[in-house]
């Protein structure tokens, strides 16, 4: 058994790591209303507020130093900003800004006590703390000017204190809303109840008190402030949720005695004897979400897989006896029960894939932090739009999708949106707009990103190209418009010699396309000059399951990702010509490269050679012939990782069940390409490794 | 015979800290809410020996718990504990005022923890035999 200690600290990064999500969302939500020049969102305040809060406390239990210090300063910063005590302005969105990043970074160190990291942890709290409170107004205490009760007061927080006080500064009325809930339904009603107030009133808190309620039922007094009028309010609760109450204004304090009813503390022994039926009784959780390690799901799957090839088995077992008449109508019985099993299967198969889908947002919210930032340092006005941030695919591609998006939209803003007086002198509004759509597109997901920059000049991007040596004249003279934008897509290509923080990180738009290609996606580019770019990225909406190309080879199956696949050729082996050691065969007139699976992997080829295939494979503009026996369809499989022993042998991404007892190898396309043209580029003409 | 514990804390580590904490040997058994009205369920059906309750909550509070407890009876035996973090200096003190047996500053340790429950309920055993 693992050490609970482990799964705790699991338990931990996974909490941290929402917390952050949590904060970076907020913070966009902040800076939002402020560059609208909107009023504070108090309950905002205090979910960024809270969620520091609790990473501080968390991350020192945990041994985080670095991640408790920060979150420590901020979390005094911003307890001044929800206690009014200071205001939201650049300079603290800036270091909330910053500090997202910091905490992202720090979660990830193996060492989350790194000496090292000390130094620039303290700079950034001496940031902070230069962002000083100001003192508050005293203008006498609002509260001691109604007749709230000392048994309330005594039970609220500092926070929900100042929050009756800044109500009542804004002329709102306070309210005593008392309401009678079923334990059982209590989180249901209660949401409810705020979907009611929603932005008529702001709930100070809710009070469970002891009169009303019993085992089954409890009554909670609501404290609210509101600017509807007693009357509206009474019309609408009344009766409805209880009795409402208006806390009046400049009436006498009274003190509640304490209940004289209370049970001495003493008396423990003489109290209902303590529950041995602790299990049995209502234990519903409120939260009804858990946290689940997605290889858990990976191995759900593969209990899948097995549970397809038992069926499998179990058809063939039925087969040898559908000879003999005498079983025949127990045989068709069984053939029904077996297609109900396999409705059953993929049923399953598919409400599985449905727990990894995350929404696209969680990475789409990342972006914003960063064009705010990139257009301040580069002294550009950009709006991000964003549509379709519910949009949901697959964990792992999400995550994997943060860096190659990361790059378009650095791009965009580096390269593509003018600065603002450039863009006045074409008559565009001076500020520019990045969009971010996400949407659907059968089992794919499309992401666009889109800018009205200044758009890309594909001749230049020609000449350039054959200025740097990754372009012959000649073949440069035969691009189309099209071919012309996508040599962006070759390795060593910058149309831009200035090197700048932003996107100049030796990552270009080939690093981009390989990333995403080896999600199984496809990136395209359409550009007008002066008008804009927008980068088209489509991916499958989970990795679990590709779509691929069933091959044999030596008799044995491959499984090639549909997504590498351009075309299937018959192959002539008298086309095949030799050029400096390696095939090639002639298709259009162009050469391509060809590589015979069977020679590749050692195995007999089958007899005859005729009725073989190309399949020719795409990765950037490379492309490749892969010589194969036989095709048999295409099928949508379950990648399985080889293990650890076997993760060293290269060009397989996995294998995958097929259904019939056969396992197929998954080819690893780009892997293949990147064995087949190691140290050759020089000599296949145009592409070079930069 | 393990003692019957309730943590109340939004937090989904420190509650797993907590539980991992307490039920190392058999120490208690730990039951955990994430929220105040989860909370005010449990409290309402059972009896517990040490709640732990986090003063820091949205809508239903540690301080509003504490004071429905010393109505409760029910809880009228039950050892309080109320966590805190420094920041919240003000809110512990109402804490101790609305009868909290002990506060517990945030970050703590393992081994605080159950000393301090071993301390509070020691003299509890003493006296109900």
């Amino acid at each position: 058994m693992s050490d609970p200690r482990d799964n705790v600290q699991q338990e931990f990064l996974a909490e941290a790591q929402e917390l952050v999500e949590a904060l970076s969302r907020d913070l966009l939500l902040l800076d939002e209303a402020h560059q609208r020049g909107e009023r504070v969102d108090s309950a905002l305040v205090n979910e960024i507020f809270r969620s520091v809060h609790t990473l501080k406390g968390i991350a020192g239990m945990f041994g985080y130093k670095h991640v408790g210090t920060i979150a420590h300063a901020l979390e005094d910063l911003l307890d001044d900003l929800r206690l009014g005590r200071t205001i939201v302005g650049d300079p603290l969105l800036d270091v909330l800004f910053d500090s997202v990043e910091r905490f992202q970074r720090l979660l990830a160190l193996e060492d989350p006590q790194a000496p090292e990291e000390k130094s620039g942890v303290d700079a950034y709290v001496a940031a902070v703390r230069s962002i000083g409170a100001q003192p508050a107004t005293e203008d006498g205490d609002p509260l001691e000017q109604y007749a709230i009760g000392s048994a309330v007061l005594s039970v609220l927080t500092e926070y929900e204190e100042h929050r009756l006080r800044a109500c009542i500064r804004e002329g709102m009325k306070l309210y005593r809303l008392r309401a009678t809930f079923d334990l059982a339904a209590i989180d249901d009603s209660i949401e409810t109840l705020r979907d009611v107030i929603h932005d008529d009133a702001e709930i100070i808190t809710y009070l469970p008190s002891l009169e009303g309620g019993n085992d089954e039922s409890i009554e909670l007094v609501v404290l609210l402030a509101s600017h509807v009028p007693e009357a509206e309010l009474k019309a609408y609760f009344e009766g409805r949720y209880g009795t409402i109450e208006v806390i009046e204004e400049r009436a006498p304090l009274p003190t509640n005695p304490p209940n004289p009813t209370l049970i001495p503390p003493d008396t423990r022994s003489e109290l209902p004897p303590s529950d041995d039926d602790w299990g049995q009784a209502s234990l519903r959780s409120l939260a009804n979400s858990v946290r689940v390690d997605i290889r858990k799901l990976d191995d759900l799957m593969n209990v899948v897989g097995e549970l397809a090839l038992v069926r499998g088995a179990v058809s063939r077992v039925v087969e040898s006896f559908a000879a003999d008449p005498k079983h025949r109508q127990s045989l068709q019985e069984l053939d029904r029960v077996g297609r109900g099993f396999e409705r059953q299967l993929s049923e399953l198969r598919m409400r599985i894939l449905d727990v990894r889908m995350v929404p696209l947002g969680q990475v789409f919210s990342k972006f914003a932090r960063i064009v705010r930032q990139a257009a301040r340092e580069h002294d550009k006005q950009v709006r991000l739009v964003v549509t379709g941030a519910n949009t949901e695919m697959d964990k792992l591609i999400v995550e994997e999708l943060a860096d190659p998006l990361m790059h378009l939209v650095r791009n965009a803003i580096d390269h593509g949106i003018e600065p603002v007086d450039a863009r006045m002198r074409l008559a565009k509004p001076a500020e520019g707009t990045l969009a971010l759509n996400a949407y659907h597109k059968g089992s794919n997901v499309v992401i666009e990103v889109e800018d009205d920059g200044c758009g890309m000049n594909a001749h230049k991007l020609r000449e350039t190209a054959v200025a740097r040596g990754l372009l012959t004249a000649e073949a440069g003279h035969d691009l189309t418009r099209q071919d012309m934008l996508n040599l962006v897509f070759l390795p060593g290509f910058s149309t831009n010699t200035s090197v700048t923080d932003m996107s100049g990180r030796g990552v270009g738009m080939d690093v981009v396309k390989t990333n995403i290609l080896r999600m199984g996606g496809v990136v395209s580019i359409a550009s007008e000059h002066g008008i804009g770019t927008k980068i088209t990225v489509t991916l499958p909406i989970t990795l679990a399951i590709i779509r691929a190309l069933i091959v044999t080879v030596g008799s044995r199956p491959f499984a090639l990702p549909i997504a590498a696949v351009r075309e299937a050729v018959p192959y002539s082996p008298k086309d095949v010509r030799s050029i400096q050691g390696r095939k090639v065969v002639t298709m259009r007139g162009e050469t391509l490269p060809i590589c015979d699976l069977a020679r590749l992997f050692g195995l007999q080829p089958r007899g005859r050679q005729a009725g073989r295939f190309v399949i020719v494979c795409a990765m950037g503009t490379r492309e490749l012939g892969f010589v194969v026996d036989e095709l048999v369809g295409q099928e949508d499989v379950i990648t399985k990782s080889l293990g650890k022993t076997l993760s060293s042998v290269r060009g397989f991404a996995g294998a995958a069940d097929l259904g019939d007892q056969r396992l197929a190898l998954v080819l690893d396309a780009p892997a293949l390409f990147t064995e087949y043209f190691e140290g050759a580029g020089a000599q296949l003409g145009a592409e070079t490794h930069a | 015979m393990a003692f019957h514990t309730l943590i109340v804390d939004d937090s989904s580590a420190v509650r797993a800290f907590v539980r991992v904490s307490l039920e190392d040997a058999d120490f208690a058994r730990v039951q955990e809410a994430e929220t105040g009205f989860e909370a005010l369920q449990l409290l309402a059906s059972h009896s517990f020996d040490v709640v732990i309750v986090d003063v820091n909550m949205p809508d239903i509070n540690g301080l509003e718990l504490l004071a429905f407890m010393k109505k409760s009876p029910r809880q009228q035996g039950t050892c309080k504990i109320l966590i805190s973090t420094a920041v919240d200096g003000l809110d512990a003190q109402r804490g101790a005022e609305l009868g909290a047996d002990a506060l517990l500053e945030k970050p703590f340790e393992v081994e605080e923890l159950r000393e301090l429950i071993r301390s509070l309920l020691d003299p509890v055993a003493e006296v109900s035999g």
